[in-house]
């Protein structure tokens, strides 16, 4: 098949297993320039064995892919020069400092600090206070803030950030995705992978990957637009008994926890609310609401 | 050539920042030397003795009192039955039990003969074997004193004793001081040691923290990522062979009659080696625990059939073969031939290639194996 010159990543039929455990099976997905695309599932679905592919760090058993035009095989010593790769694992030398991690990177890459320096200028600053400290006695979100730095220091063209919120506080994860908002803007293609899925909405693209397997692939809006079950969120007193309950209802399609309520759906389409709270009272359940609920991410998930 | 030196760079500024390992590196390697070097002797002294005289001669008291006088025995007790002397030997009490038999002085010289029994704790084979040769040496000039003492009270004539006396003259080493020859040992196995165990650790402790990952990600070439890491402990090879060789000097006036330049020479190329199997190990390994078993596993062989502590010509023959893959064994020749003995690089040309031929074969099997892709 013919490289759409515009595709920043393409994925062919690649497949990999570890002594006859498959990790990914198959998969095929073409990721645009300039794109966010999120690779959205749970652990252990080989996100970071296809990253792990794709960063020529592992060969696949079958199947092509290319990354900025380039053969992930044939010509991975290009790849090396145009991706930047940030590991789930903070992986930067923790007895360094924040500068010479950085200088390091920097001088593996055959650049310097300055010379990308308005590249990472947004982020740089941030911890530039601390330049001096080693990295193993920085904060959670700013040894992430480091890594993205020394991923970015040779201006790659494209970017492969795997997990990188896992296990950061919720206010460094929304300034790290005002970063990486910023970061495309300047034209940088990024594959993120992540298994919150609130962050999937901030992507441009997803693809929602279980066992290896790719579930679904559009931009989040279309995937809930397209989304045709309606989603009754239901709470009572007693939430668990009401778990119990509503999983036991004759037309139930799916039940499940959602934070503090429960998401109810139903296999009959003209099924509405007053009946389900009907079938509730009699179980004797109490304070009971149910509202009709727009489908997020998760439902869309849960449901595949 | 950049991206090395700056590798080496960031290799040493992280060797000097750990500040558990600085200890380890510099200063337990010396504390070994000094007290290895006084403690490894092959001497033994202080070797408790008892002894069961039946005769009470003025024969069998002189050959005790030649082990009074010797050095190397303490006379601990004197018995009047074997059994008792058996008992205390259970006990561990004595090392030794001599038995003079009844009838000794007579039977020297009627017959010209008699028979001693001695009995030796060989619980420890080695100092068993060494005790054996003591006491036979002082039985043994024991022996010519009495002979021919007695032979002149019988005969009555003075016939001057025929004696051959050997007086064996120790080259190289003429006071046969074991410091002399260990010290150079000992500071071999510290330079292989050192050497080994850092560098089968380090990459390993690069793949452990996730770093390895994040470097294969990026341009840098095969060679210069391995040369930057081991380069370090190259030198590192070299510095503790520098104050190995002067506390040598300083502290056991060993001597150095060869070249210091051909002993840099032969180590520079010994540790490439050491390194390559270094590498080799940490190739294998994915924590730094197996690696440094693995490192252990090969230092031990190496260190027990280097010939520094038991002689390699004593080995059976099997094991003499494998020796010929140790290096160790290689320096310890090398080092003692160059110091003690004044070698030339053409009295070592062979261990100089074998070492050679080893270090570049086993370091291309090293930088084979080292992969940046799975």
């Amino acid at each position: 098949m013919k490289l759409t010159l515009n595709m920043s990543i393409t994925v062919q039929n690649i497949s990999k297993s570890y002594n006859k455990i498959k990790a990914v099976e198959t998969l095929s997905f073409a990721v645009n320039e300039g794109e966010i695309f999120g690779l959205i599932g749970p652990d252990g679905a080989g996100k970071t064995t296809l990253f792990r592919i794709l960063t020529t760090l592992l060969f696949a058993d079958e199947g092509t892919a290319s990354v900025a035009g380039f053969d992930v095989v044939k010509e991975y010593k290009s790849i090396r020069n145009c991706v930047g790769y940030m590991p789930g694992k903070f992986s930067l030398y923790q007895d360094l400092s924040v500068e010479e991690n950085l200088t390091f990177f920097a001088t593996l890459f055959g650049t310097t600090i300055e010379e990308n320096y308005d590249l990472i200028k947004d982020i740089y600053i941030q911890i530039e206070p601390f330049k001096t400290r080693r990295a193993g006695a920085l904060s959670g979100g700013m040894k992430q803030k480091l890594a993205l730095c020394c991923a970015l220091i040779h201006k790659p063209k494209v970017l492969f950030l795997d997990e990188p919120t896992t296990g950061v506080d919720p206010v460094s994860r929304k300034e790290f995705w005002q970063m990486l908002k910023r970061l495309q803007q300047k034209g940088i293609t990024i594959l993120v992978s992540t298994p919150y899925m609130d962050e999937a909405a901030l992507c441009d693209r997803i693809a929602l990957i279980q066992k290896g397997k790719i579930l679904k692939i559009d931009s989040p809006i279309n995937i809930i637009e397209k989304y045709d079950k309606t989603i009754y969120d239901v709470r009572a007193k007693n939430t668990y008994q009401l778990l119990l309950d509503l999983k036991n209802h004759p037309s139930q399609y799916s039940v499940y926890a959602f934070g503090e309520s429960i998401h109810y759906t139903d296999k009959e389409t003209e099924f509405d609310s007053d009946t389900l709270k009907k079938y509730l009272e009699d179980k004797k359940h109490t304070e009971i609401e149910i509202q009709m609920t727009k489908p997020t991410i998760e439902d869309v998930f849960m449901d595949l | 050539m950049k991206t090395i030196l700056f590798i080496i760079q960031k290799e040493f500024k992280q060797i000097f920042r750990n500040k558990g390992m600085l200890p380890i590196i510099f200063v337990l390697p010396l504390i070994q030397l000094l007290i290895l070097s006084n403690a490894a002797s092959f001497e033994i002294q202080n070797i408790k003795f008892s002894y069961i005289d039946h005769d009470h001669s003025a024969a069998s008291r002189e050959l005790i009192s030649k082990f009074q006088a010797s050095k190397s025995f303490i006379i601990v007790n004197q018995f009047n039955t074997k059994e008792e002397a058996n008992l205390e030997m259970q006990k561990g009490n004595i090392d030794i039990i001599l038995e003079i038999p009844t009838q000794f002085e007579r039977n020297l010289i009627t017959d010209k003969t008699t028979i001693l029994s001695v009995s030796i704790n060989a619980i420890d084979g080695a100092s068993a074997g060494v005790e054996n040769v003591y006491i036979s040496q002082i039985i043994g000039t024991y022996n010519q004193k009495i002979q021919s003492h007695l032979l002149q009270y019988k005969d009555n004539s003075f016939i001057t004793p025929q004696n051959i006396i050997t007086i064996p003259s120790f080259w190289y080493n003429n006071t046969l001081n074991y410091k002399t020859y260990m010290v150079p040992g000992i500071l071999v196995l510290l330079v292989t040691m050192i050497t080994l165990f850092l560098s089968s650790m380090n990459i390993v402790r690069e793949k452990e923290i996730g770093t390895l990952e994040q470097i294969n990600v990026t341009p840098i070439r095969k060679h210069q990522f391995i040369i930057g890491k081991l380069f370090p402990f190259w030198i590192l090879g070299l510095v503790i062979l520098t104050i190995g060789l002067l506390i040598a000097k300083v502290v056991f006036n060993v001597p150095m009659l060869g070249s210091l330049f051909l002993i840099y020479a032969f180590t520079s190329v010994y540790l490439l080696l050491i390194l390559g199997i270094g590498l080799f190990i940490s190739n294998h390994t994915e924590t730094q625990q197996q690696a440094m078993f693995i490192a252990w596993f090969f230092m031990v062989i190496f260190i027990l059939m280097s010939g520094l502590f038991t002689p390699i010509e004593s080995m059976p023959n099997w094991a003499q073969n494998i020796t010929l893959f140790n290096p160790i064994r290689y320096f310890v020749e090398i080092i003692r031939m160059v110091m003690l003995k004044g070698a030339t690089f053409t009295d070592i040309t062979t261990q100089f290639s074998i070492i050679t031929g080893y270090a570049i074969a086993l370091n291309t099997l090293a930088v084979l194996s080292y992969k940046k892709v799975n």
